[in-house]
This record gives structure tokens, C-alpha cells and sequence, in this order.
């Protein structure tokens, strides 16, 4: 591999990183707070492509308000999920709590089959989005330039809200020990669903950017960049949002770098982030940065 | 134990023992003769109904072993079904048939050339399996809760990834076709009865309880001298060699396999019938699997007429399958201890069910 070929993988390692990056810090944020792995955080994704897809085809309305009406619905499904699937079980045993999470995510997934159809539809893309530029040999397409700067953006934003607002302190507090802080007098439900509903417009953000790297929408869509985005947060320390971003990167890294110098080894691309996960648990179960957790946290 | 008489009470014991025991044989041997009626009298859609009633009661016994008794959501029994369902079908065709499958990359060496029949080739998927489990047991249980419900999916992706890609052992996503079918009811019903029997005397017996404890507080477990890894590992692996036959089953029921058949859904249709049935309940897991194969054929007059058969297919376009999920949260959310809670059958309780709850005293 030359510099340049090298220099190239990078730059699509770093979009494809930034986006599961993106996806990982909501999936985190949920975990941190809930102690849940979200499974139909991933179908949140699915759900902003396709609200963005009927907005474009069904209303005719122009992109970007579809893209921002369908970031926004996602974020309202994930305060509704929180509500109708996660928040009656909250003092019930962790394993009930799991099963509605999958079923939540089945439920979101085939919902959708059976309003939009299994047909796979084409996410349309502005024409100011495509196009490339060359650098000295070296393809930039511009999507790859927009997905870390709409990354950047938005951690930016959520780490501003979680460590410079009351709001975010009070979610770090909950993260701690939410019974407590509900005795200080704070509202421990109100502050979840704010959780979730950046957690999900995260998610929406993702889904968009992700129906603009691979423009074939279909219900499934999101289980993939779901789990792996979760193996980023478990990579980077769960709960851990400056984790989950590197965590992504180094995933989506890992993923492009290992398929360009083996390139035989391409369709096992898939199965890199969970060889990857079995390793961390093996070796660190905390991730990188993790916080150290205790048997029951686990 | 010091103060046991073996007089009066172990007597009366004993003929409880031998009654329940009469009645059990007398139902098996009831099962038995119905099934060799639907055998010998029923059309080929209601003995592949049964059939896959069988395999299903395999499949979620197992599971409910691990994820009910053990208390660990394992979410990879599709992966286990798949190595099963390989390699009993790789085992079983002819060189012949397998020469004729594999024309794009010829198959490796040994198993060119091997053709068993169809008992050693499902132990053989068994056991497959079960190595599997051993391998894998080792990462999966230095974690619990979530991160072992995600690790136990993600071997799901990485097996139907490694089918893919292993084009000379699998055949890559053409998969295999033109498996030898089930030619008796006695497999599929044999294996069930054989599952249930083992999972049945296990959760009763010194480990299953040490394995109950571990699902109700493993630290309070441990302290007690359980060890749990141990335990957990016996429960896991077991479970995954029924996996293995049930899938090899499995693959002799459709046969015609490919990598993506036995997606996620499978290990969600598994997960909503242990669920449904009761999480630790053996008699659930059976009723429910019953239930659930028949409301599953039952259920496909909402959706367009399909001629592949049943459950396992991905990708059904289908209001089924949201009518599942729903039911999967309402239980989850409403109605959490299932159809039987942790209960299950005995003909004590069913006889005292019958006379109307009474209790009689003297445990005849």
C-alpha cells in the first residue's frame, strides 16, 4: 500500500468511524443512564431514513426539511419507546427489561415492513451532497467531508449539554445513582426522556447521514451499524461518551484498514467488530476508558 | 441425610413415585400411539406440522435451559442451530449429491468423501455444536447481563459471515439443497422426548438447583460454594448440543439450507415462546412451542399464502410478525411470569387441580 492508497482508507475509515461514532455516543448515553443496552437504537436509524424517504416522496417536501422533520420524529419515537417499552420496567429484573428492548426493536422493524413494504427504496440525496474533489491523486468524495464535520457538530453539542448544563449534570447525577437523585428533588423521569430524546436525535442524525453513504433503504437497515456501534461504545467504556467517539473510529478504522490490505478477506468485514468485541471482553472487559464495573453493573 | 426412616414415609414415597410415574408411561405411551396414527393416517402437511411442532419443543427446551433455569439471556441458539444444520446436512448427502452442489469450489477432502445416516450425522451436528459452546463458553461468561446478550447475538452474524464466505465447506450463499427428508416421525419426536427428558432431570437435580440459585443472586450463589462459571458452562453447552441435533432436524425438515435462514428471528421466535410459556418453566417451554408452531400456521391467513413452510423464514413480509412482537411486549410488560411462571406439571398438582384444589393431606 502506498501513501497515497494509505492516505485514501484513511479518510474513508475516519467518515465510516465518525458515523458509528455518532451512533455510539447516543447508544452510551442511554447506557449510562439506564443501564440498557438499547437494542432499537439501531432501528431509530431506520426510522429516520425512511421518514426522510416519505418526506421527499410522499410530501414532496424539499430535503432539507425532510431530513430535519425525520431527525426530529426519530426523536419523538425514542421518548415514546422510553415511555410505552422501558420506563414501566424499571424496577423489574434486568432480563424483562432486555426482552422489551428486542421487542421493541422487532416491533419497529416490522411495523415499518408492513406500512412502507420489504421493497428496498433509493434515499434521495441533494445534489450539492454528491460530487468529489481530487487532491493530488487522492478522492475526496464529499460526503466523507460533510459525516465528520456533522459529527463534530453534534458530540459538540452533547457534550456541551452533558458537562457544561444543570441538565447535564443532573444526567451524569442519574447516571450515578438515579434513587438518590431523585431524593435530592430532582425529576428523574423528566431527565430520562431527555436522555432518550437526544440519545434518538442522534440516531436521526446518524440515520440520515447513513441513508447518504448507502442509499438503499430497507426495515433491517439498522441492526448492523446498531450493534456495531454498540461494540464502539463497549470498546471505548460504556457509559463513557469521549469512548464511544474514539471507540467508533477506531472500529470504522479497523474495518476499512483491515479489508484494504487484505482484500480477501472482505466478506469477513462484518465479522471484525465482533472478533474485536470477544477480544475486549477477553482481555479488558471495561473498554479502553472505561469506568471499572462491578459484577452487578456487568 | 441422618434422620431419613426408611420406613413409613419412603413407603408412601415410593408409591407416589410409582404412580406418577405409571401415569407418566401411560401418557408417553398415549403421545406414542398418535403419533404413529398421524403417521400412518395423516396427509403431509399435518405430519410436517408435527414435525416442526417436535423441533421447536427441542429448540426452546434448550434454550429455556440457559436462558430460564441459568437466568442468561444467551440471544446466539441461531448460530448453534446453523453449525448443527451444516453439518448434519453435509454429513448425509451422498459424494454424489454433494459433487453435483458444489461447482463452484469442490468441497474439502474428508467430507467429499463420507455419507452417514441420518443418526450419527445429527449426533455428529450435536456435538459440533457443543464444541462451539466450549469455545466460545470461555469469552461469553466473563461478562453477564448485556454484554452477554450482545456478544451471544454477535455469533449469530459471525457464523452466517463464516457460511458465507467458506465457500468450500458451505457452499457459500448458494447454500445446499436436495437434503434427504425426515422419513419418520420417530426423529423429530424422539429427539423432543429425549431433550425435555434430560433438561427435565437436570433442573431437578443438585446442579439444576445450584444453576437456579445463579439466576436468583449469583453473588449469594458463589458465597455458597457454587461455582457458577462451571455451572453456567454445563448448562450452556448442553443446551448448544441440542441446538446442534435440533438444527440438524431442522435442515432435514426444509432441505434446502443457505447462511441466512436461520437469521435473529429464529432466536426471537425461541425467546417469545420461553417467554410466553414462562421464563424456568420446562412445561411452559413445551406448551408454548406447541402453541406457538401451530398459532404460527394458524397466524399466516393474515398474510398472502406462502409456499415455504412455517416460522423459520427471513424476511416474511408480514403482519405475523408484528402481531409477535406485540405479544412478546404486552407479556413482557403486563404479564411477565408467563403462562406458568416457574411451575411446573406434575400429576400431584393436576390431580389436586382436578378435585378442585383440595390438598389431601396425606400426599396420596
Amino acid at each position: 500500500m502506498d501513501g497515497v492508497t494509505l492516505l485514501q482508507q484513511l479518510v474513508n475509515g475516519l467518515s465510516l468511524g465518525s458515523l458509528y461514532a455518532l451512533i455510539a455516543v447516543g447508544y452510551t448515553m442511554v447506557y449510562g443512564i439506564l443501564r440498557l443496552i438499547n437494542f432499537a437504537h439501531g432501528d431509530l436509524i431506520m426510522v429516520a431514513a425512511y421518514a426522510a424517504v416519505m418526506g421527499v416522496g410522499l410530501f414532496s417536501w424539499p430535503w432539507p426539511v425532510a431530513a430535519g422533520v425525520a431527525v426530529l420524529l426519530t426523536g419523538l419515537v425514542g421518548v415514546l419507546l422510553e415511555r410505552a417499552a422501558y420506563r414501566p420496567l424499571r424496577r423489574a429484573p434486568r432480563i424483562s427489561l432486555l426482552i422489551s428492548a428486542i421487542a421493541a426493536s422487532f416491533l419497529l422493524e416490522n411495523l415499518v415492513l408492513v406500512l412502507a413494504g420489504g421493497r428496498p427504496r433509493a434515499f434521495p440525496a441533494p445534489g450539492w451532497l454528491g460530487g468529489s474533489l481530487e487532491l493530488g491523486g487522492l478522492y475526496l468524495p464529499r460526503l466523507s467531508l460533510v459525516i465528520p464535520a456533522v459529527t463534530a457538530l453534534s458530540v459538540g453539542a452533547v457534550f456541551f449539554l452533558v458537562y457544561r448544563t444543570a441538565t447535564g449534570r443532573a444526567m451524569r447525577a442519574i447516571a450515578a445513582d438515579w434513587e438518590m437523585v431523585s431524593l435530592m428533588g430532582v425529576d428523574v423521569n423528566r431527565i430520562i426522556s431527555l436522555t432518550f430524546l437526544v440519545g434518538s436525535l442522534l440516531a436521526g442524525v446518524g440515520g440520515i447521514l447513513w441513508a447518504l453513504k448507502y442509499p438503499q433503504v430497507n426495515p433491517f437497515l439498522g441492526i448492523l451499524p446498531g450493534l456495531k456501534a454498540f461494540i464502539a461504545a463497549v470498546l471505548g467504556g460504556i457509559g463513557n461518551l469521549a469512548g464511544a467517539v474514539a471507540g467508533g473510529l477506531i472500529l470504522g478504522l479497523l474495518e476499512v484498514l483491515i479489508v484494504a490490505a487484505f482484500p480477501a478477506w472482505a466478506g469477513y468485514r462484518d465479522a471484525v467488530a465482533f472478533g474485536l468485541l470477544i477480544v475486549i471482553l477477553l482481555v479488558r472487559p471495561t473498554g479502553l476508558w472505561g469506568e471499572s464495573l462491578e459484577e452487578e453493573k456487568l | 441425610m441422618r434422620g431419613w426412616r426408611p420406613g413409613v414415609r419412603a413407603s408412601s414415597l415410593a408409591a407416589l413415585m410409582t404412580r406418577s410415574t405409571w401415569l407418566t408411561l401411560a401418557a408417553m405411551a398415549l403421545l406414542a400411539l398418535c403419533l404413529a396414527a398421524a403417521e400412518r393416517f395423516g396427509n403431509e402437511y399435518q405430519v410436517r406440522l408435527l414435525h416442526n411442532v417436535a423441533v421447536f419443543i427441542t429448540l426452546a427446551v434448550s434454550y429455556h435451559l440457559i436462558n430460564g433455569v441459568c437466568g442468561q439471556l444467551h440471544l446466539g441458539p441461531n448460530a448453534f442451530i446453523t453449525l448443527g444444520a451444516y453439518t448434519a446436512a453435509l454429513l448425509t448427502l451422498t459424494p454424489a449429491e454433494k459433487a453435483a452442489t458444489f461447482l463452484l469450489t469442490p468441497l474439502i477432502w474428508p467430507l467429499r468423501e463420507v455419507s452417514l445416516p441420518l443418526a450419527p450425522a445429527l449426533l455428529a451436528g450435536g456435538l459440533v455444536a457443543a464444541g462451539f459452546g466450549v469455545l466460545t463458553g470461555f469469552p461469553v461468561f466473563r461478562v453477564r447481563g448485556d454484554y452477554l446478550a450482545i456478544v451471544t447475538l454477535g455469533f449469530g452474524e459471525v457464523v452466517r459471515v463464516a457460511a458465507n464466505n467458506l465457500q468450500g465447506l458451505t457452499n457459500g450463499p448458494l447454500g445446499l439443497k436436495g437434503l434427504h427428508p425426515l422419513d419418520s416421525l420417530w426423529w423429530s419426536w424422539g429427539v423432543a422426548g429425549l431433550t425435555v427428558l434430560v433438561v427435565h432431570r437436570l433442573k431437578n437435580s443438585s446442579f439444576g438447583r445450584a444453576m437456579q440459585a445463579i439466576r436468583e443472586d449469583e453473588t449469594a450463589a458463589r458465597a455458597m460454594g457454587v461455582d457458577a462459571f462451571r455451572h453456567l458452562m454445563l448448562a450452556y453447552v448442553l443446551s448448544a448440543f441440542f441446538f446442534g441435533v435440533g438444527g440438524g432436524l431442522l435442515a432435514h425438515l426444509i432441505t434446502t439450507i443457505s447462511p441466512g435462514l436461520f437469521s435473529f428471528f429464529l432466536t426471537f421466535q425461541l425467546l417469545i415462546i420461553i417467554v410466553v410459556g414462562g421464563l424456568g418453566s420446562t412445561t411452559g417451554a413445551v406448551l408454548s412451542a406447541v402453541f406457538f408452531t401451530l398459532a404460527g400456521e394458524w397466524l399466516r391467513v393474515v398474510e398472502e399464502p406462502r409456499q415455504v413452510f412455517g416460522l423459520m423464514v427471513p424476511g416474511i413480509p408480514g403482519l405475523r410478525l408484528v402481531i409477535f412482537s406485540l405479544l412478546l411486549l404486552l407479556v413482557i410488560l403486563f404479564f411477565r411470569r408467563g403462562l406458568l411462571g416457574r411451575r411446573e406439571f406434575s400429576w400431584a398438582a393436576l390431580g389436586a387441580w382436578l378435585s378442585g384444589g383440595r390438598r389431601s393431606k396425606s400426599r396420596g
